[in-house]
């Protein structure tokens, strides 16, 4: 474990000092770094998944506690959470299906268990619907008490069969981290490629001879500007500069080098601007549970002003920025302040910061947020790479998703287990 | 008659001098026609551009990209022009050098803000009234008034008029077509300083008082008082306020390209006000504790849209949204019967390159040295004015009293002759 725990202070370190910029390069990161801790971790042999989710948990705490406003890094550590869970799952059922257990049999063996979650024929029966139905809310809620009993179960059902079955036991426990590297492995692709997938939408959203605007720099927005060029749908772009870190110019650079139709304007000038624009298309830096933005700071103006107006708001976002938080006071607790020496020149306004005269506090305060927050009514339409979604369906998707991944939450699952299994068991018996 | 090339300023005074002759019957169209504001210069069309162009004194270079939407107004002059100005000054012998020196003043940003460019304007006119003697053969009226129209397009082309000065000039011309035809040429003189200084002392300073005291009584203990840009007017009040003894806080809010908030801010802070500074950007991230924003105006139009420095849009919308009075102080002279909808028809284009260079900030000038293809394909737009809807601003303060939008056309209508017979 060394290894990884220089890894994971190294990671601390960039977050901490903000070294890494862009939500998509942070979470790639994360998800690397846990996957090296996950095939750093030493596994026993029973209740695999509890250590690994142990591990992935201690760590992911350390990372979100390091850099609380970039929330990519939460979301990736709950996706591999789930990762973990699920992996474990279908590989339980997988190995459950293969061994023609008895229903009577377990109900014995599990019946005198405090807190030991029952593994009935119709938990199985649940289990093996789940992984070959795509998830729907009942299968969600079904699912919760089986998630949460796998662990047990795998170790309840290991004892009582004997050694027959610690073979499979010792392959499965490898499978299990290999079956969960991959599937992190597969995320990291997923990151890498959000931006093409949202920009294969482009072409559906954007008509000829339209006018767009954009505030500040995303590099979803440019893949997505051009790939409409590419084919060859003409347009033209307004490019609002995004002070004070100016990231519009960035863009109209790139732009223009791309061949696009672009005019810079100043931040001031959105309002003026915005009655003849056709549509607003930007990126995000986060996306909460209730369906608001956490996005560059300005982009509130201009969402209100297009409201205003009437112009569709568009978000890009991919879905590694898809966070399940609620978010509460979003401008205070979600949000890093700069250096005031972006506004103001320190040299030309040293005379304004005298503390001398009357109170003894400085009369000049300099205000300079990074992100602001745009309610989920202020946006039409979020463009993610699994397609195009209202504000209030990402409240929806998100509901579920945390739902069923919450482990410490497990006390309160296995209640809600019980009453269900007996249900259940009571249907499948007749 | 030397004919304005561009008839911008005020009603075409030659019909009513030329009516005046013809004696009572009048056409009743002219009478109708004199109250519509007059048609602008249309700088989409060619052959007017070409024809202006041969008139002019500065030299218009080509403005390369420019934006298709604005095509209609004119490019921006920028202080590269001065020297061309400056070895052309022994040629314009008609020019007064005082209203010389105020068109170079404009040029080059010295002059600027509605009420300063205005009394500028008025005191080089009233400098070269009390120079002029009527040539032979000649009426005072009518050869002041060409003079007068011929300072004003050398003015026009140094920067367009702001809309203070448009109705400044208005009343001066009004005032020589009215003047009795018995006064000898020094009295008449006279009585145009007179009637100059009147206009000044009545119409800017003495209302900036009044409007002092109507939005001083706005303004509570422990308030949160935001404004943006630099508005003299807002300055005034927020100090005066200080002064009385008023506890509040100031936020200054600061846009791109100018800047003019930084000024603002210094003036403040020297008089002892605490003062919060911030760019356009973050206006949502302030607005939570303002509880009064205090904006100023170029001139507010008689739909009751609110002609302001760029960015105060922004400023009334996200007030109103976070449901924060706005109120616009103006004085009742810059009021003007136009009425405008958005902020494209009738604006002021700027320097577009300070909009890709950001001064005192090497790290951020990403557009140096572009390609000629890049040039091609980027376009810089750098407005000066926008036009903010009636339904964001509570209140307008004027020196009439505290008015709701909706009042605007009134006071035009019925306060407008009252000026004009002063």
């Amino acid at each position: 474990m060394p290894d990884t725990q220089a890894l994971v202070n190294d990671f601390l370190n960039k977050l901490k000092k903000r070294k890494i910029e862009g939500s998509q390069a942070t979470a790639k990161q994360t998800a690397e770094l846990l996957r090296s801790v996950i095939s750093q971790t030493r596994v026993p042999y029973t209740n695999q998944a509890a250590a690994l989710i142990q591990s992935v948990k201690a760590v992911g705490e350390g990372l979100i506690a390091a850099n609380p406003v970039e929330l990519a890094v939460g979301n990736v550590v709950r996706r591999v959470l789930h990762i973990i869970r699920e992996e474990d799952l279908s590989l339980t059922t997988a190995a459950m299906a293969g061994l023609n257990l008895s229903a009577v049999s377990d109900d014995e063996d599990d019946v005198g268990g405090d807190n030991q979650p029952v593994l009935s024929a119709a938990a199985i029966a649940a289990a093996s619907r789940s992984t070959l139905r795509p998830p729907s809310l009942q299968t969600l809620l079904e699912d919760v008490p089986d998630s949460a009993a796998v662990p047990h179960t795998s170790s309840s059902g290991g004892d009582s069969e004997g050694k027959s079955k610690s073979a499979d036991k010792s392959s499965r426990s490898r499978k299990l981290k290999h079956d969960v590297i991959e599937a992190v492995n597969e995320l990291i692709q997923d990151i890498n490629t959000c931006h093409e997938q949202i920009a294969e939408q482009a072409v559906e959203n954007i008509h000829q001879n339209e006018v767009i605007l954009t505030l500040g720099s995303s590099r979803t927005v440019l893949e997505f500007l051009c790939a409409a060029k590419e084919k060859k749908r003409s347009f033209r772009v307004f490019v609002a500069e995004g002070a004070p870190r100016y990231q519009g110019h960035l863009l109209a650079k790139e732009l223009v080098t791309r061949g696009l139709q672009t005019t810079l304007i100043t931040d001031s000038a959105v309002f003026a601007m915005i009655s003849r624009v056709n549509m607003v298309i930007v990126g995000a830096h986060a996306v909460m549970a209730n369906g608001g933005v956490i996005a560059p700071v300005g982009l509130n103006m201009v969402a209100l002003a297009a409201q205003k107006h009437a112009v569709p708001f568009v978000v890009l976002a991919g879905s590694h920025k898809l966070c399940p938080l609620y978010p509460h006071h979003p401008e205070v607790l979600l949000n890093e302040l700069r250096s005031p020496s972006e506004l103001l020149d320190f040299g030309e306004f040293s005379d304004c910061l005298d503390f001398g005269s009357g109170i003894g506090a400085p009369l000049l305060h300099v205000v300079n947020p990074t992100f602001d927050y745009v309610p989920p009514k202020l946006v039409s339409l979020f463009i993610t790479d699994t397609g195009g979604h209202n504000p209030s369906y990402i409240a929806e998707i998100y509901q579920l998703f945390v739902t069923s991944l919450r482990g410490e939450d497990m006390k309160f699952k296995s209640e809600i287990m019980k009453t269900n299994c007996v249900a259940g068991g009571n249907l499948v018996k007749s | 008659m030397k004919q304005p090339p561009q008839k911008k300023d005020g009603p075409p005074v030659a019909s009513s001098v030329a009516a005046s002759e013809r004696g009572v019957d009048r056409p009743v169209e002219k009478e109708r026609k004199k109250d519509l504001p007059p048609p602008r210069m249309q700088f989409d069309d060619e052959s007017r551009v070409d024809k202006a162009k041969r008139r002019s004194l500065l030299n218009q270079p080509e403005a390369r990209n420019r934006v298709e939407l604005f095509r209609h107004l004119p490019p921006h002059k920028n202080g590269s022009q001065l020297p061309y100005l400056e070895s052309k000054f022994f040629e314009l012998h008609e020019m007064h050098p005082s209203v010389y020196k105020v068109g170079l003043q404009y040029l080059t940003g010295d002059t600027s803000g509605g009420n300063a460019r205005c009394i500028a304007m008025l005191q080089a006119f009233q400098e070269a009234i009390r120079d002029y003697s009527t040539p032979p053969e000649k009426t005072l009226n009518r050869d002041l008034t060409s003079k007068i129209g011929g300072f004003v397009s050398f003015l026009i082309e140094c920067r367009p008029l702001s809309m203070s000065m448009g109705n400044a000039i208005r009343f001066l011309k009004s005032r020589i077509a009215r003047l009795p035809l018995t006064l000898s040429e020094s009295e008449a003189k006279a009585a145009l300083c007179s009637d100059i200084d009147r206009f000044i002392n009545e119409k800017i300073v003495l209302a900036d008082k009044v409007i002092l005291r109507h939005a001083a009584t706005k303004i509570r203990d422990g308030d949160v008082l935001l404004t943006y840009g630099s508005s003299c007017v807002v300055e005034m009040i927020l100090l005066y306020a200080h002064e009385i003894g008023k506890q509040f806080r100031v936020v200054v809010v600061d846009s791109r390209p100018m800047l003019e908030g930084q000024k603002q801010l210094r003036r403040l802070v020297a008089k002892g006000l605490s003062c919060t500074y911030t760019q356009l950007n973050a206006i949502s991230y302030v607005m939570h504790e303002v509880t009064r924003v205090f904006l100023g105006a170029s001139s507010i139009f008689s739909n009751g849209t609110v002609y302001s420095r760029v960015g105060t849009a922004s400023v009334a919308m996200v007030a109103h949204a976070f449901h924060v009075p706005v109120l616009v102080c103006c004085e009742a002279y810059k009021f003007h019967e136009r009425v405008q909808l958005d902020s494209i028809c009738f604006n002021e284009l700027g320097d577009p390159d300070a909009v890709s260079k950001v001064p005192g900030r090497e790290d951020v000038n990403y557009l140096d040295n572009l390609t000629d293809k890049q040039k091609e394909n980027l376009q810089l737009l750098n407005l000066k004015y926008d036009a903010t809807p009636s339904d964001y601003i509570s209140v307008i303060v004027t020196d009439y009293g505290m008015i709701p939008p909706t009042s605007v056309p009134v006071i035009v209508r019925e306060y407008r002759k009252e000026y004009l017979l002063i």
